[in-house]
């Protein structure tokens, strides 16, 4: 009987033929799968209009020493702090007292703009935006947990693991500075 | 749906009906016909309170999102709007505001339950899992409802908590913060997080009601767990589910709703904060931030861990702990009622996470208990909320991780009634075993 034949024959040679057919087409759907799936998760990365805010330009001239200006950047708040030769000095001369995350006050400002300290203003435990002027340090202290910095924007006590961020900025003028 | 159905259908349309789509069966053995336990107490009326909770939320929701603009510059005015203008919108507001209340303060109930009468052990661990997948979509969607009206309280509950993940940081660096930039679809929390928020808070109270299917379907396999803890054993330890309890729960669900519309009508933002009457400023946290009261164990024992990781790790540890929970506990007795030392290490457990709900509303330097004063300020000082956070955290997981493993093994239990219905019965007493071989069939 044909019926009969046939049974035999992909006995002999098919199973292989068909186990090929399962993997290439499995493979070829798990691609598909990955493919499709990657712009539904990518469309939750910041758009194009959200990156092109990158850069601002603001005018720090009246900003007295002992006082603080907060601009907004990328959605974030930075400090941009006038500091007085006392911060300074206080900042300074615990360089190299035991921190969690050591730097000295002058890898945290620019070359002779030492009274400028521009910090992004979030809290580098849970991104609260710490208060100025308050804590033990007299820097900055975080309502939510209770993180303290210093002077030179240095975590100092409390659960935050890193120092307030540095963005990228630079003077554009004495008085002009582009954060971004 | 198990056992033999008694359904009969009664006119032509339920005959022609049940050939084709069951639908009627199906209602009829799972809310008249089922068998229910003849013992149980009002503290399974939570289930039926749960689900009525569900069906406000979601009424209730639909009906604000069809006034609420989910935009960064609209949405606190448009709260505001449903609150003033829209006609019934204030009560319709406080129906779902204190609703997510009410509904954590009956899950919270309805777990508790399941905790001392051992409603998670066998045959019963899916259901278990299931509910817990429940109250874990039920926490999703909570924080996320909490952000929808922008105010300083909403705003910073989301830079929070979604902070959280910036904490992997610590393991990969840069890990996190891509985590965070793609969750909020920026470099901070924004318009485009408050809009996928209101799309995720609309899609996952449906993703509970499916799970809830699930979790009444894996209920009517082994049937309901009850006081006494022992299975059922014959017809004569069960009532129908109709009318027995669907009076008992409807009686239980009027009295939990007289407590509901006293906070929506008298202490509407009792529960709520000041701040979140605010609109959200990205450059000003407020001096005291506090998540929502269901949160506030959690969050104590995030606070009371001084490392980042390890206090996000123990924060979703805490939750951990129930998903492991039919697997922790070693004990063959299931009712506490039987289990003289475990229950009350039990009640020290719900005492324990009481006290971190209140150490999560404190600030973490309060003193608790003064000792001493500061030599500069003056002020009190002593033990401290965070210390007592830590306190009562090590407690939380001894429960799970030392008591619960090591009581199943050396705690000697009371003699476990041999069914259902031995305690009520006269001479009663003369057919009980001990509690280890009460019934061996089961097992653990």
């Amino acid at each position: 009987m044909a019926e009969t034949v046939n049974a035999h024959e992909t006995h002999g040679e098919d199973p292989s033929r068909r186990d090929f057919i399962h993997i290439a087409t499995m493979a070829t759907g798990a691609v598909g799968v990955a493919a499709v799936a990657w712009p539904f998760i990518d469309q939750m990365n910041p758009s194009a209009d959200t990156l092109a805010l990158a850069s601002i330009e603001q005018d720090i001239g009246k900003v007295a020493p002992g006082q603080q200006l907060v601009v907004k950047w990328r959605g974030k708040p930075v400090f941009v702090r006038h500091r007085t030769p006392a911060e300074i000095a206080a900042s300074v001369k615990d360089d190299h007292a035991e921190m969690r995350d050591p730097a000295s006050d002058a890898s945290r400002t620019k070359p002779g703009k030492q009274e400028w300290l521009i910090v992004i203003g979030v809290c580098t435990h849970l991104g609260c935006v710490p208060n100025f002027g308050t804590g033990d340090y007299g820097g900055w202290f975080c309502p939510c947990h209770g993180s303290v910095y210093d002077t030179a924007g240095r975590i100092r006590k409390g659960p935050a693991p890193r120092n307030l961020e540095l963005p990228s900025y630079e003077f554009t003028g004495p008085t002009k500075v582009k954060i971004g | 749906m198990s056992g033999h159905s008694k359904y009969e259908p009664k006119t032509g349309f339920e005959r022609w009906l049940d050939v084709r789509l069951p639908i009627v069966r199906m209602a009829y053995d799972t809310a008249i016909d089922f068998p229910t336990p003849k013992n149980l107490n009002y503290w399974w009326t939570f289930g039926g309170i749960l689900a009525v909770c569900l069906v406000i939320q979601i009424v209730t929701g639909v009906v604000l999102a069809m006034h609420y603009v989910a935009n960064g510059a609209l949405a606190f005015n448009s709260v505001e709007h449903i609150m003033r203008d829209v006609n019934h919108g204030w009560m319709i507001r406080y129906i779902h505001a204190n609703g997510a209340s009410m509904f954590f303060l009956a899950v919270y109930v309805h777990i508790a339950r399941g905790l001392y009468y051992g409603s998670y052990k066998a045959p019963r661990e899916i259901l278990w899992l299931l509910g817990c997948v429940i109250y874990l979509l039920m926490m999703a969607t909570a924080f996320m409802g909490y952000v929808l009206p922008w105010g300083q309280m909403s705003y910073y509950g989301a830079v929070v908590i979604t902070n959280l993940f910036s904490a992997f940081d610590n393991v990969i660096p840069g890990v996190g913060t891509a985590i965070t930039t793609w969750l909020w679809g920026g470099f901070a929390v924004d318009n485009a997080t408050l809009n996928r928020f209101f799309s995720l808070h609309f899609l996952l109270p449906f993703m509970i009601a499916g799970v809830v299917g699930l979790h009444i379907w894996a209920l009517h396999v082994p049937g309901n767990n009850n006081p006494v803890g022992v299975d059922v054993k014959s017809k004569e330890d069960t009532v129908p589910f109709h009318p027995y309890y669907t009076v008992k729960d409807a009686f239980a669900i009027l009295v939990f709703l007289l407590l509901f519309s006293w906070f929506v009508f008298f202490a509407p933002e009792a529960l709520g904060h000041a701040d979140n009457q605010v609109m959200a400023n990205p450059l000003a946290t407020p001096s005291h931030i506090v998540p929502e009261w269901y949160f506030l164990p959690f969050y104590a024992i995030l606070r009371a861990v001084p490392d980042k990781l390890l206090g996000v790790l123990g924060m979703f540890g805490a939750i951990a702990m129930l998903f492991a929970l039919p697997w922790l506990d070693t004990s063959k007795v299931r009712s506490m009622r039987y289990r003289p030392t475990a229950r009350w290490f039990f009640f020290l457990f719900i005492a324990a996470t009481l006290g971190l709900g209140w150490c999560g509303g404190k600030l973490p330097d309060d003193v608790v208990i003064p000792i001493g004063q500061d030599a500069v300020t003056g002020d009190a000082t002593g033990f401290t909320v965070v210390m007592l956070s830590r306190v009562l955290a090590i407690y939380y997981f001894a429960y799970f991780l030392v008591v619960l493993p090591a009581l199943g093994l050396l705690e000697k239990t009371l003699p476990v009634p041999e069914t259902i219905s031995t305690p009520v019965l006269p001479k009663g007493g003369a057919a009980m075993l001990s509690g280890a071989t009460a019934s061996p069939e089961k097992k653990g």
